[in-house]
């Protein structure tokens, strides 16, 4: 099952869903579909936000580091953050907000202990390069990686409970493997979360 | 360049009924001058609400002789293909009353009296005008407007259209906005009045029936508003420091290139403008704020709404900052409105909203497209 089918799963009928980090939209359209939601998505990028614009779709254009106190406590049934949280200043406020402004929040990571990474530091001395992390030390967005446990520490520590969790593999699916092992054999990983 | 929507000429629309006044008057004998461009679809369904600024009038598109001429104001964004596309949509202009461009306003001659209205026209309100304009609605047979689209001024209209009468709007474009002024937006509309009330030849407002008129005041007064209407960085890109002549003259006449321009700006408007008519129009823009019958609660005051709205602001506006706007998102936000906003990178300042520049045509675009 693909990270869209899951989230999809996940959101119940008529819920209303805020997706930051939005992007085009992908995630909000597929649930306005299929679940009838009603959806805000926040975004950043200009090109972006003209695609949501054109699709339907309420954008709001907002820099997520610069905070979210505009949002209003338990204003969202769900609050969904995909492969967003990496690239912010402050992912632990990040959290504690989204749990604040959604009684449910989705968020999916890459994780930086999946093997093949750990292999690509190991053999190469040199931060890894793979396919869902594919930009150089230098250049790349992602400035806050971590790992599954890192992750699931994070949750616990600030007193966030994580009421479902399911990894891929690269070619995003689940399996025995990642079942057993995510932080090893997981490449990313969806979590359902709440405060 | 793109085509524009060619020549055009204005209507006058007589308000059937009177119009009860927000501060308790009742106003007779309205009339509206209004554009308009492009054709209506058989179900009505595509017409387009333009509302202009404090200034603005209702031509904001084409020329109306030949296309040499000043075009509209708005020119930039409507016409065949431009953002507000009159290939698509039918797009009407009015002009507020209270205006000095052709609608009932104080230069205008009260039918019961034979005398101009002057300083006796009734302080109207944001309210006023879109009750006014929902009775030029009926007449021109537009159920429920496509969209209403308005910059700064015109953007409080959009959003009490949305307010007022949510059965009869789809959808706002709320740009360069506020949800209501601030001390220091006040303070300078008050210099503005001031410096107009202060000229001698104001005479109490009731100048037009003398061969005087405060023309220095009110040219005084646009030379405030135009500076609150330009950012910083425009100025300096365009004038700089440069002097007239390219050297100083020791002297107090024009010598740098941004005097020549503001007195320039103020000499034109002062021809053409009514002083009453900007005492009124600055006085009705102190006044707006939809909160103010909620206690303060813009949340509340925004409930009734139903159309989709689009909020956009300018990185470099200083009069009505990306603040001012977001003020409107989050209200529309916790009220669970159908919100998009845009803060869009440029340096022209409030006058941001008058040029066709990158992404905001597409988002506009867009947005009436969808």
């Amino acid at each position: 099952m693909k990270t869209l089918e899951i989230i999809n799963n996940w959101v119940t009928q008529n819920s209303s869903v805020l997706d930051l980090g939005c992007g085009k939209g992908e995630i909000l359209l597929d649930l306005i579909s299929s679940k009838d939601i009603k959806a805000v998505g926040v975004e950043i990028d200009g090109s972006n936000i003209n695609e949501c614009i054109a699709s339907g779709i309420n954008v709001i254009e907002q820099n997520i580091d610069e905070g979210l106190d505009n949002f209003i406590d338990n204003s969202f049934d769900v609050v969904i953050m995909s492969q967003t949280i990496q690239v912010l200043k402050d992912p632990r406020k990040a959290l504690q907000e989204i749990t604040r402004i959604g009684n449910d929040c989705i968020v999916t990571i890459p994780n930086f202990g999946h093997w093949r990474t750990r292999l690509s530091l190991l053999l190469t001395g040199k931060m890894p390069i793979t396919d869902p992390l594919p930009e150089s030390w230098f250049d790349t967005p992602n400035i806050h990686l971590c790992t599954l446990e890192d992750f699931e520490l994070l949750c616990s520590e600030t007193s966030i409970q994580i009421t479902q969790k399911i990894s891929f593999n690269s070619s995003g699916h689940s399996n025995a493997f990642t079942k057993a092992w995510p932080n090893l054999f997981g490449a990313s990983a969806i979590y359902k979360i709440s405060k | 360049m793109t085509e524009s929507v060619g020549k055009v000429t204005e209507q006058i629309f007589k308000l059937p009924s009177d119009l009860l006044l927000e501060c308790g008057k009742t106003l007779k004998n309205i009339e509206l001058t209004y554009e308009t461009y492009g054709e209506l679809n058989s179900d009505a369904s595509n017409a387009i609400l333009i509302c202009h600024a404090l200034s603005g009038n209702h031509h904001a598109a084409g020329y109306y002789k030949d296309e040499n001429e000043r075009l509209g104001w708005w020119d930039a964004l409507i016409g065949p293909s431009k953002a507000i596309d009159t290939n698509k949509f039918f797009v009407v202009c009015p002009n507020n009353i209270g205006g000095c461009h052709g609608s009932t306003g104080p230069s205008s001659v009260d039918p019961e009296t034979q005398r101009y209205y002057g300083p006796d026209f009734p302080v109207i309100t944001v309210k006023d005008w879109v009750n006014s304009q929902a009775q030029l609605a009926d007449h021109l047979n537009i159920k429920c407007w496509h969209a209403a689209i308005g910059g700064s001024l015109g953007g409080m209209q959009a959003l009490e259209w949305c307010r007022l009468f949510p059965d009869r709007i789809s959808k706002a474009a709320v740009i360069a906005a506020a949800p209501k002024l601030s001390a220091q937006n006040i303070a300078f509309n008050e210099v503005a009045r001031q410096a107009i009330i202060t000229d001698p030849d104001f005479q109490e407002g009731k100048y037009l029936d003398s061969e005087k008129s405060p023309k220095r005041g009110l040219r005084l007064a646009r030379m405030v508003g135009h500076i609150t209407y330009l950012s910083d960085e425009a100025m300096r890109d365009k004038f700089g420091r440069e002097l007239k002549e390219g050297k100083l003259n020791f002297g107090f006449d024009v010598e740098f290139e941004v005097e020549s321009y503001l007195r320039h700006q103020g000499d034109v408007f002062s021809e053409s403008f009514d002083a009453n008519t900007y005492l009124l129009m600055t006085k009705l823009l102190d006044y707006y704020d939809p909160a103010e019958n909620y206690k303060g609660d813009l949340v509340k005051a925004f409930e009734t709404i139903k159309a989709k709205i689009m909020v956009i602001s300018f990185s470099s506006d200083w009069r009505f900052s990306p603040e001012r706007s977001k003020e409107i998102v989050n209200a529309l936000l916790a009220a669970e409105k159908d919100t998009t906003y845009l803060e869009i990178e440029s340096s022209h300042g409030h006058d941001s909203f008058l040029f066709a520049e990158g992404r905001y045509v597409s988002a506009l675009t867009a947005f009436l497209g969808n």
